[in-house]
């Protein structure tokens, strides 16, 4: 099975303030550690076991600067096969629109079975790139995927993700691009063998030019406006002092709420 | 016109339905337009007379075919509905079905989506729309270049619609019946099996008076078996964040927000929360909030009664010794 795996490099702001910057059409970087988006990680994963099971071949695709390449490469060591990397001022310009045309553009010169994507990105939560993409690829795709059996050649069995611990089950024939849900696996590290190997596969840059796509094409549907701080309308009272006064006040606290 | 996708799972009509209805009714009132709600199921009738009084018009579509939610096939059905009808606005929820959806369904028609947005503006040409980034941490304005556009609403963002105050009050929807066409060997591509459940292990938080829930702040599994115990000590039960159940460190039923349990205890501790929109919707209506996070700024802190700026790992073993010690 030839499988495409959609990759996406994000600053990982889960443990750390994030403040706008001066355009406002945008977060403070400076600071911040980028790492791959964590449901890709994922779907790499997915990728990866399904591979070692039926034979084929897993490519990794993204957008972005040459910085990207670490995502790449930190999934070719992994176990994908090779790495295409899209890049083009045009791109930076549009939006999840714009992004989803670049990669069906690549993708769709390829050979494939399926593609797989993260179900969302931690960084603008839009869940939109992959069934836009499965449209664009006129594939059909199931979103938060959690589950993926391969059926035969043609079809997958597959379980998605829906609220309050429900699960959809469902038949998807092949070619099919899934959106994977986090937790679905436990994603591997890179060997030290595999990071070794890493450097010597292929990692093909391709700009707008090369996939045919002009300003037109790439021209987005939507704009950001601005972006802002939320207004934490916060009612808590806080607990201030030393670690020490801090714990005899909430101990305080904890038992009466808890009615010891 | 406005139009929205009524979202019906296992014969009941979803709450985002009347959130969406609620928008629908301040946009449509503003603007002086008319609200299209569109019905496809096995059955439309039952959820035809439920929702006429909220809608100008309902466009239903019946077909066993369409008993349950399959994005392959919904698909030529809205494309049709929306080439036919041009609404300005077409909502859907944003759910498991509506992020399945709705990305889909605006690529194949070539119209602006704007995903999750917890409040909207329609003006003549264009919709605004509100929604988060970085798990809550920032706010963003969006903007379609045109209309018609497709937004998907955020579970509880708006108040369920209210029979007895509404702003475009004596409506009985005229119900349009429009006939199933589709091929056949779309349910080739895509067919729905069954719907299933997570698999648990006995343990029902949604039953107890007082949780502990841990999220990344807790760092390192090891870090666990410390707030296990406190919770022990205070007569409380284990709960917990989406990663720390996708980190494989707790079983799937301690997690708390929308893809897990809501939860409504007298006492909910928050150890390590940022707070994500997805864990303070299951969370928001506890009694007692306590959070404890190192972000002065963490959105957990927008529904805690006490908070305290620090890190858990430190102040945690100091509250479990006092809690100890005051119950001698």
């Amino acid at each position: 099975m030839d499988i495409i795996v959609c990759m996406k490099m994000v600053p990982d702001t889960s443990e750390t303030e994030v403040r706008v910057d001066s355009t406002n059409k945008d977060i403070l970087k400076v600071r911040l550690i980028y790492t791959t988006n964590e449901a890709d990680n994922y779907a790499l994963e997915t990728a990866l076991l399904l591979k070692e099971k039926l034979g084929g071949t897993v490519t990794l695709i993204s957008v972005g600067p040459q910085k990207v390449d670490e995502v790449l490469r930190m999934g070719l060591a992994k176990g994908a096969d090779r790495a295409i990397r899209l890049t083009d001022e045009l791109f930076d310009k549009g939006d999840a629109w714009t992004t989803a045309k670049a990669l069906a553009q690549a993708i769709s010169q390829n050979k494939y079975d399926l593609v797989l994507s993260g179900c969302i990105a931690s960084d603008d939560g839009y869940s939109q790139i992959g069934p836009t993409l499965a449209a664009l690829l006129k594939i059909p795709s199931a979103a938060y995927v959690n589950k993926v059996e391969v059926l035969d050649n043609t079809k997958l069995r597959i379980d998605r993700e829906l609220e309050g611990g429900i699960l959809e089950r469902k038949e998807i024939s092949l070619p099919a691009l899934l959106t994977i849900q986090t937790g679905t696996n436990t994603p591997r590290y890179a060997s030290i063998i595999g990071i070794k190997r890493a450097g010597a596969k292929p990692l093909d840059v391709f700009d707008a030019a090369k996939l045919n796509l002009d300003a037109q094409a790439l021209a987005g549907l939507t704009e950001l406006d601005k972006m802002y701080m939320p207004k934490v309308e916060s009612k808590a009272q806080f607990i201030q002092g030393s670690d020490d006064e801090i714990s005899d006040k909430l101990a305080t606290l904890v038992k009466e709420k808890a009615g010891l | 016109m406005i139009s929205l996708l009524i979202e019906i799972r296992e014969g009941q009509i979803k709450d985002i339905t009347y959130e969406m209805l609620t928008l629908a009714h301040k946009l449509a009132a503003a603007q002086k337009q008319e609200i299209t709600s569109i019905i496809l199921s096995d059955n439309c009738q039952q959820y035809a007379d439920t929702i006429k009084q909220y809608s100008h018009k309902i466009i239903c579509v019946e077909d066993p075919l369409l008993a349950n939610f399959n994005t392959q096939v919904y698909l030529p059905v809205l494309s049709n509905i929306i080439n036919d009808t041009k609404p300005n606005l077409f909502l859907i929820a944003s759910s498991g079905f509506g992020t399945d959806l709705a990305p889909y369904l605006a690529a194949s028609l070539n119209l602006p989506l704007i995903t999750d947005i917890f409040d909207l503006e329609l003006n003549p040409d264009n919709m605004l729309a509100r929604r988060s980034m970085y798990g809550g941490k920032i706010n963003a304005d969006i903007i379609s270049k045109s209309l018609p556009a497709i937004a998907t609403v955020r579970v509880g963002s708006f108040e369920k619609i209210l029979a007895s105050n509404l702003l475009i009050p004596n409506l009985s929807a005229e119900i349009t019946k429009l006939p199933f066409l589709i091929d056949p060997s779309i349910l080739e591509m895509s067919k729905f099996i069954e719907y299933g459940e997570v698999p648990t292990t006995g343990i029902d938080i949604t039953k107890s008076d007082i949780l502990i829930a841990v999220g990344r702040g807790i760092k390192e599994q090891k870090n666990l078996a410390a707030v296990e115990k406190f919770a022990q000590d205070i007569g409380g039960t284990l709960a917990c964040t989406r990663p720390i159940i996708d980190a494989g460190w707790l079983p799937k039923d301690r997690q708390v927000g929308s893809s897990g349990k809501t939860v409504k205890p007298k006492l909910y501790i928050a150890l390590g929360i940022s707070g994500a929109f997805q864990h303070i919707s299951g969370m928001k209506s506890s009694e007692n909030i306590i959070a404890v996070n190192k972000d002065p700024e963490a959105p957990i802190f927008s529904v805690a009664h006490y908070g305290v700026v620090g890190d858990l790992l430190k102040i945690l073993p100091l509250l479990a010794n006092r809690i100890n010690a005051l119950k001698g």
